[in-house]
C-alpha cells in the first residue's frame, strides 16, 4: 500500500484517540462515541492548544471516555471528577479542563460537587452524557430516569422524580448551559466549542441512547429504534418549537416518550473563582500574574 | 506580606505549625472543610497561601477536598488537606485513589474522640488503624505522629518529602492536644530546610509511560499541561496507564506499590528512644501520650525500675526491627494510647511472644495521666 492510500485509511480523529485502547467497550448503538468525537472536533474548532487539553472523568460507561482521548486524561473515583478537576484547574489556570461523565456519576454520587463548582464558577467544562440509567452496572434507575421508566431496579416503573439538569445547572450558577441529543452532532460540537472558549463553569447535557440498559426494558428496542425515537423528536423540532435558544431551563423537564427540549438555555457573564480570589485586598497586585493566559493577552 | 518560610522562634499553635510546615515544604494548594479540631490549619492556610502565590479553597466536603488536592498535585502543585475523624473517614476513598494513581499529597488528621461525631473538641488516638487500613484494597501508607507543635512543623515537611519521593499520599496523625497546644516552634532559614521534589520524566513525551517504574520502583511523574499526554486511572492498570482488569496485571502492580514503601522502610521509619539501653521494661508510645509516658518512665527510674521509652515518630511503616530487638529479653512492653488498643496490636504482632505486651487504655477525652502508665510499668517490672 502506498503512503497516500495508508493516509486515506486513517480515521480523521485517530490522532486524538489512543488507538491502543480501541476497540472501545461501549455497546453497539451507544451515543458515547458521538460525544467523544464532538468533543475532539470542538477542541479543534475552539483551537485549544494540544498540550493544554485535559479531560477528567468519573466512573461508569462515560467514565471510560478519558482513557480513550490522546491527551492528559484522568479517570478518577465515582462522583469526584469535578472536585479532582477543580484541583487541576486551580493548580494550573492555563489548562483547559473538561469533565466528561455520566448522569449517575455527576448528579447522584457527585451532585454536591456539581452544584458547588457551578456556584463558585470554577473555570471548567462539564459534559454530562445522560442515558437515563446506570449502564455499566446493568441498567439501574438513576437521578435522571424519567418517571414510569422501567429499569433493573424499577421493574414496575420508576416512581422517583428526575432532575431537570439544565435548570439545576443554571440555577446553581453555570455561565453556559445547553442540552443536545447525540443526533445533534454538529450543534453539539459547536456548543462544546463555545463552552471550551467560555470562561467559567459551563454545562452541556447530551441525551444519549442506551439500548442495553434503557432501550430494552422500556421496549424502545435496539439502538437504532432509540435513535429513531430521538429522530422523531428531531423531526418535530423542524417545526421549530423544540429547539429554543434561550428557553427557560425550568421548561426542560424530561418525560418518557415525550419530546425533549434542546438548545442553549443560559449564556451569562460572571466572575470566576480565580477572578475573585486574586481580587482579595492583600494580593490584588498579584492578579495580573495569575490571570489566564488569554486574558493576559487581551490586557496587553 | 509575610514570606513563605517564617524563619525565627515563635510561640505557635500546633495547627498553625502544621500549616507553616506545609508552606515551608513548598505547599501551594490547600483544599479543606471546616472540622474541629483541625479548622485552624485551614484558617491559617486561608490567610497564608495567597501571600505566597498559592491557592486555598474550602470545598463542599472532605471527599471533594481529597479529590481536589490530588488534582492540584497532578497539575504539579504540592498539595495538602487537614481534617479530623469524620472527615478522615470521608477522605479514605480518594486516599486509595492517590495510592493507586501514585499522586503525592499530604493529609493531616488532628485526631479527636470517636467513633462517629464522638467528641469534636477532645483528644483521641483512635484512627491509627484506620490510617493503615482505612481505604479499601491493599496499598502502601506512610504516617507520622507528631508530639509537639515543633514536630507538627518538622513532620509535615518530612511528610511532603516522603510523598514526593515515593509518589504516594502521606498522613500526619496528630491529635487534638498537640494540635491545640501552643509551644515554642523554631523555624530555620529557608536554605536549611531540606525539600524533596518528585522525580519528573526526562525522555521525550512520546516515549513516556506513566507507570513505568525505574530501578527504584518509582515511575517519574509527568504533570498535566506539559505535552506528556498523561494517562492515569484508578482501575488496575499496566505501565501505559491502560485499564487491565486481570490477576496478571494486579499482581505486579500491587507488589510494586507495596514494595515502593516497604523497600525503603529503613529510610522512612523514625523513632526516638530514651533510656532504652539498659531497660527491661519498654514503653512504646506516640503523640501526646508519649509525653506522659516520658514522665512515667522518669518516675519509674526514680523508683529504681529500669524503664525506657520508645517513641514512634512514624507509626506506618512500623519500626519492626528495632521493636523486635528491644523485646528480646525485656520483662515487658507497655503500650499506652488514647484508644481501646490499636498500635498495641502491631506491637503484639511484631514482638510475637518474645516478651509480654500490655496495653494501657486512656479513655478518649482526657489528657493522659502518667500514673496509669507508671502503674503498668511497676506491674510488669515485678
Amino acid at each position: 500500500m502506498n503512503q497516500e492510500a495508508q493516509k486515506e485509511k486513517r480515521h480523521p480523529i485517530e490522532d486524538y484517540l489512543r488507538s491502543d485502547m480501541l476497540p472501545h467497550i461501549w455497546c453497539p448503538g451507544c451515543g458515547l462515541g458521538i460525544v467523544l468525537k464532538a468533543y475532539v472536533n470542538a477542541l479543534e474548532k475552539a483551537e485549544v492548544p494540544m498540550d493544554k487539553r485535559v479531560v477528567v472523568s468519573g466512573i461508569g460507561c462515560s467514565g471510560r471516555a478519558a482513557g480513550y482521548l490522546n491527551q492528559d486524561s484522568y479517570h478518577t473515583t465515582h462522583g469526584r471528577p469535578i472536585a479532582f478537576a477543580t484541583g487541576l484547574k486551580l493548580g494550573n489556570p492555563d489548562l483547559n479542563v473538561t469533565v466528561i461523565s455520566g448522569d449517575g456519576d455527576l448528579f447522584a454520587i457527585g451532585g454536591n460537587h456539581f452544584i458547588h463548582a457551578a456556584r463558585r464558577n470554577i473555570d471548567l467544562n462539564v459534559i454530562c452524557v445522560n442515558n437515563f440509567n446506570y449502564g455499566m452496572t446493568g441498567g439501574q434507575a438513576g437521578p435522571t430516569t424519567p418517571v414510569d421508566s422501567k429499569t433493573s431496579t424499577t421493574p414496575y416503573g420508576n416512581f422517583e422524580h428526575p432532575f431537570n439538569l439544565p435548570h439545576l445547572a443554571a440555577s446553581s450558577g453555570a455561565v453556559y448551559v445547553a442540552r443536545w441529543t447525540t443526533l445533534d452532532a454538529r450543534r453539539l460540537r459547536d456548543s462544546i466549542a463555545a463552552a471550551l472558549k467560555k470562561r467559567g463553569f459551563t454545562f452541556i447535557e447530551v441525551i444519549s441512547p442506551c439500548p442495553t440498559g434503557y432501550g430494552r426494558p422500556n421496549r424502545i428496542g435496539e439502538g437504532i429504534e432509540e435513535m429513531r425515537m430521538y429522530q422523531e423528536s428531531w423531526d418535530l423540532r423542524e417545526d421549530n418549537w423544540i429547539i429554543q435558544e434561550g428557553a427557560n431551563p425550568r421548561d426542560a423537564e424530561i418525560e418518557l416518550r415525550k419530546n425533549i427540549l434542546v438548545g442553549v438555555f443560559a449564556e451569562v457573564e460572571r466572575p470566576t473563582f480565580q477572578d475573585l480570589y486574586w481580587q482579595m485586598e492583600p494580593v490584588k497586585e498579584k492578579r495580573l500574574k495569575h490571570m489566564l493566559r488569554d486574558e493576559r493577552k487581551v490586557r496587553e | 506580606m509575610r514570606p513563605r518560610v517564617l524563619t525565627g522562634t515563635h510561640f505557635m499553635h500546633g495547627d498553625f505549625a502544621v500549616a507553616e510546615g506545609g508552606l515551608a515544604a513548598g505547599c501551594g494548594f490547600f483544599a479543606g472543610y471546616p472540622i474541629t479540631p483541625a479548622t485552624e490549619v485551614a484558617e491559617r492556610m486561608a490567610a497564608r497561601l495567597p501571600e505566597v502565590d498559592g491557592m486555598y479553597i474550602q470545598m463542599e466536603d472532605e471527599m471533594g477536598s481529597m479529590a481536589a488536592i490530588l488534582g492540584a498535585s497532578c497539575a504539579g502543585v504540592k498539595s495538602m488537606t487537614s481534617t479530623s475523624g469524620p472527615g478522615f473517614s470521608l477522605m479514605q476513598e480518594n486516599i486509595g485513589l492517590g495510592a493507586m494513581m501514585e499522586i503525592p499529597a499530604v493529609v493531616v488528621n488532628i485526631q479527636r474522640g470517636g467513633p462517629s461525631t464522638g467528641m469534636p473538641t477532645l483528644v483521641g488516638q483512635q484512627d491509627m488503624m484506620q490510617a493503615r487500613w482505612g481505604s479499601h484494597g491493599d496499598y502502601p501508607i506512610i504516617a507520622y505522629c507528631p508530639a509537639s507543635p515543633q514536630e507538627c512543623f518538622d513532620l509535615v515537611i518530612e511528610a511532603f518529602n516522603a510523598a514526593e519521593r515515593y509518589r504516594t499520599p502521606v498522613l500526619v496523625m496528630a491529635d487534638e492536644i498537640v494540635g491545640h497546644m501552643t509551644e515554642r516552634v523554631v523555624i530555620p532559614e529557608e536554605k536549611e530546610i531540606k525539600v524533596v521534589e518528585r522525580k519528573r520524566p526526562k525522555g521525550k513525551p512520546i516515549e513516556y509511560l506513566p507507570y513505568q517504574a525505574e530501578e527504584d520502583l518509582i515511575p517519574p511523574m509527568a504533570i498535566a499541561g506539559e505535552g506528556y499526554k498523561v494517562r492515569m486511572t484508578g482501575l488496575t492498570h499496566d505501565e501505559k496507564g491502560r485499564p487491565a482488569i486481570s490477576a496478571e496485571a494486579e499482581g505486579p502492580l500491587l507488589k510494586r506499590l507495596l514494595d515502593k514503601v516497604s523497600a525503603y522502610a529503613s529510610d522512612i521509619v523514625r523513632y526516638e528512644e530514651r533510656d532504652t539501653d539498659d531497660a527491661d521494661v519498654i514503653v512504646i508510645s506516640y503523640g501526646i501520650t508519649s509525653r506522659c509516658a516520658n514522665r512515667a518512665v522518669e518516675l519509674a527510674r526514680k523508683e529504681g525500675i529500669e524503664a525506657g521509652l520508645f517513641r514512634l515518630i512514624t507509626a506506618w511503616p512500623f519500626p519492626v526491627d528495632r521493636v523486635r530487638e528491644l523485646s528480646e529479653g525485656a520483662k515487658g512492653m507497655i503500650v499506652p494510647e488514647i484508644n481501646y488498643g490499636q498500635m498495641v496490636l502491631e506491637v503484639e504482632r511484631v514482638v510475637c511472644g518474645r516478651a509480654p505486651v500490655k496495653g494501657v487504655t486512656y479513655v478518649p477525652g482526657t489528657l493522659p495521666d502518667p500514673d496509669a502508665t507508671l502503674k503498668a510499668i511497676r506491674e510488669v517490672a515485678k
